[in-house]
This record gives structure tokens, C-alpha cells and sequence, in this order.
């Protein structure tokens, strides 16, 4: 366990406890676990085609080593996301498309098989989405495992963020259809609230799609976009961000600039990570486990 | 008191109140005058890949500002969140205009929220509000 962060959070009926349990192991943890109990991974802000060696000198290796830190983890979660901006932006729609393709193939050499993608502004502002529909297909979905209702919302393909009316409509004839104290699983690349509208770290018109979320209990977000673990409660619905698989970004309006935060050689990969997410309790529970791209001390 | 005895009174107290009325009604002209709000200031932006024309403006606290910005190249974004003003998009060679009135003194951001390539984080800029 070592430096691992352990987050465990249990949101029923709107209540939200977030503990450190120092000591937790997946071991003892999977022990309890009834048959219906499961992980996923989430991978985020890949932004595959960077190359910066200011920023990131292992710009090239950061993600092969996620993955083998995925691939060795002691049991297999059920499934990985990776929720947007597999790739940097470039304005070339070939380059585009080839690190898309990069991704889509270093992604296969994950163990577990079930892979979700979805789109981050840099993968799909500039072309609508157009290039990742090609590579991923669909960029907003549903799916539904072990009892889990998980909807992926796309936030970025209209370059002003928002979700759209279209969107909008197919998320509430989607929910009309739940219980509202089914478990439901959000997935978003940009926040879904106003964290930070002076740095773009919000979605235009989340407010709407929050309000169609609220009526249901047992209800949890998790995105990406901001580099960095955020915990948020809009009422009794906690977002969760995710660390970056590239480089580690300030935390909200700490500083004038949302500049990369500079690598450090004396801890390298330190701010980069990626996220274990448990389901208990038919998918009630809700439990969280940041891992490094690299254990400290071993880079 | 009898209804038409009542009616009298009343129309007394009308005429006498009248005067008066008539005084507040010009007081009141007099300091809605004093108090006009001052003219609406018109700043002139472009922006393009990946800068606005202006970095840094400065604005008094109070003063009604109109923004009136034209994108150079693609399609662009203008948000002043603290202000609570924003375009819906701002587009090549045609004026959009936001209008807000900063209503406290600091240093406030002013951003592009349509992603416009690359450089499209560090596009930005600041108003510097003074008394």
C-alpha cells in the first residue's frame, strides 16, 4: 500500500463518507466482497502526441507504463475507461487519426478486454468528434453491468463545451426509464458543474444535465479534463476527477495560469496516476483507490 | 361623518398634498439626474490564434462597458465568468458584442471557452478594475 491514497466513500441516500484507511488491502477488501461486487479502471487525459520533455521527458513512456501497471494489478478489474483526451490536439486531421490509432493499439495490449473510450476536447473539439467516431464510435452511450446503470456523456465534440439539446433529451429519456435509487455511474471528460469557468474547467450547460441527475440517490460522476483528483458534491452528487497519464495541472485557480505543473527529477511521474473504482453493495457503495503510473522510488 | 362631508375632506387633503407631490416628483428628477449612470464605454477586441489584441485593460468600477470583438481566423470564444458575461460565440468579420459593468475593484479574467486549437489554454486576458 505504501503511499497509496485510499479514499473510500459510501454515498446512500445522499450521505457521503470519505475516510483513509490506511492498512486496506485488496486482498482483505475483495474477501468481503459478494459475487456482484466489482472494479473498473479509469484511465484519463492520455494527450498521446505530446512532447514536451520540459513538461514530461518520459512523454513517450508514461502510457506503456499505466498500462503495465494496469496489466499487473493482482486481479483484473471488469472493465477500463478512459474518459478523453487520449491524444493532444493537432490541426492535422491525419496526425489526428494516427494518434488515435496509437492509442487504440497500446490500449490493446491491456489485459482486460473491455475497453470504453470516450472523447476529450482535444480528440473531438476541433473535427466535432468526427475522427473519434471513426476510431471509437459513439461518443456519448450507456451500458449496464453486474446491476450498474454507467452513462458516458460527451462534453468536448461542440467546441463550446456544451452537451447540446439533442444530448440533453437523449440522457432524460434515458433516466425516465431508472429507479431513482438505481446505481448509475456518470462518466464526463469535462466537469459537469462550475469548478473553474475562469479556466475552462466547466461544461456550458451542465447545470441542466445536473438537474436531470439529481432525482436519482445513488449517483455518481467521474471525469477528467483538470489533471488532478477533485472531490465535489452538487447536493448528494459526488464528481470525482481523475489524474492525467501525461502531466499534472495546478489546482483550481491556485495561480494566475493553468500551466503544467513542472516535472520534479527528484520525484519523477509524481501528479500522474490513474484509478481504481470499486462497486459494493450492488453498486451503492462507492469506493476509490488512486495508483501511480509508477511506484515510488522504482523510476 | 356623513359620505359627502367625507369625500370634501379627502379632496382637501388631495389639493394640499398636491403641491408637495409635485415637489418630490421634481426632487426626485433632480437626484436622478445627480445619479445617472455614467456612459457605457465601448472597447474595440480582436482575437485570433492564440492571443486577444489587447492583454490587459483596464476598467472602472461602475462604468458600463460593451465589448465589441471580432475573431481574425476561426471561431472563438469571449467569458468574463466573474461578471457573469459571455458571447455564444464569436465569429470572423462580425462585431459581438458583451456588456457587462464590473461592480468591484481586482483582476479579472477574460477567456475564450470554444476550443480553438493548440495554444487555446493560454488564451486569455485581464481586466484591472480601479475605483
Amino acid at each position: 500500500m505504501d503511499r497509496r491514497e485510499f479514499m473510500r466513500l459510501a454515498g446512500i441516500g445522499g450521505a457521503v463518507f470519505a475516510s483513509g484507511l490506511p492498512g486496506w488491502t485488496r486482498a482483505q477488501g475483495y474477501a468481503a466482497r459478494s459475487a456482484e461486487d466489482f472494479y473498473f479502471v479509469q484511465l484519463s487525459d492520455l494527450h498521446w502526441g505530446f512532447s514536451d520533455p520540459q513538461v514530461n521527458p518520459d512523454f513517450a513512456g508514461t502510457l506503456g507504463k499505466a498500462i503495465a501497471a494496469v496489466n499487473g494489478l493482482t486481479e483484473q478489474p471488469d472493465f477500463v475507461v478512459f474518459t478523453g483526451d487520449l491524444t493532444h490536439n493537432t490541426d492535422d486531421p491525419r496526425e489526428r487519426r494516427r494518434r488515435l490509432g496509437q492509442v487504440k493499439e497500446m490500449a490493446d495490449a491491456l489485459t482486460v478486454k473491455n475497453l470504453k473510450f470516450m472523447p476529450g476536447e482535444h480528440d473531438a473539439a476541433l473535427d466535432s468528434g468526427k475522427a473519434f467516431a471513426e476510431l471509437f464510435g459513439q461518443s456519448y452511450y450507456t451500458f449496464d453491468h453486474k446491476g450498474v446503470h454507467f452513462i458516458a456523456l460527451d462534453n468536448v465534440s461542440d467546441p463550446a463545451a456544451a452537451l447540446g439539446d439533442e444530448q440533453l433529451r437523449w440522457l432524460a429519456a434515458d433516466l425516465a426509464a431508472r429507479d431513482q435509487e438505481a446505481p448509475i455511474v456518470v462518466f464526463a471528460h469535462r466537469p459537469l458543474f462550475d469548478l473553474a469557468p475562469q479556466w475552462d474547467w466547466a461544461t456550458r450547460d451542465g447545470a441542466r444535465a445536473i438537474a436531470l441527475l439529481m432525482p436519482f440517490t445513488n449517483l455518481t460522476v467521474f471525469y477528467g479534463h483538470i489533471h488532478q483528483q477533485n472531490h465535489h458534491m452538487t447536493g448528494h452528487i459526488a464528481h470525482h476527477s481523475a489524474k492525467s497519464l501525461m502531466f499534472p495541472l495546478p489546482a483550481p485557480l491556485s495561480q494566475p495560469k493553468r500551466a503544467p505543473l513542472p516535472w520534479n527529477p527528484n520525484e519523477p511521474y509524481r501528479g500522474l496516476g490513474f484509478r481504481e473504482v470499486e462497486l459494493e453493495q450492488k453498486g451503492i457503495k462507492v469506493a476509490i483507490q488512486e495508483l501511480p503510473v509508477v511506484k515510488p522510488g522504482a523510476a | 361623518m356623513t359620505p359627502a362631508r367625507s369625500s370634501l375632506r379627502e379632496r382637501r387633503r388631495a389639493v394640499l398634498a398636491l403641491p408637495f407631490a409635485a415637489l418630490l416628483a421634481v426632487g426626485g428628477g433632480y437626484l436622478v439626474t445627480a445619479r445617472a449612470a455614467p456612459k457605457e464605454r465601448v472597447i474595440k477586441l480582436t482575437v485570433k490564434r492564440f492571443e486577444y489584441s489587447q492583454k490587459e485593460i483596464a476598467l472602472k468600477r461602475g462604468q458600463p462597458v460593451v465589448i465589441e470583438i471580432t475573431s481574425l481566423d476561426v471561431p472563438h470564444g469571449f467569458s468574463v465568468p466573474d461578471f457573469n458575461a459571455r458571447a455564444d460565440v464569436v465569429l470572423p468579420g462580425k462585431v459581438t458584442r458583451v456588456r457587462f459593468t464590473p461592480d468591484r475593484e481586482g483582476t479579472f479574467t477574460f477567456l475564450c471557452d470554444i476550443f480553438c486549437g493548440t495554444g487555446h489554454e493560454q488564451l486569455e486576458g485581464h481586466f484591472i478594475v480601479r475605483g
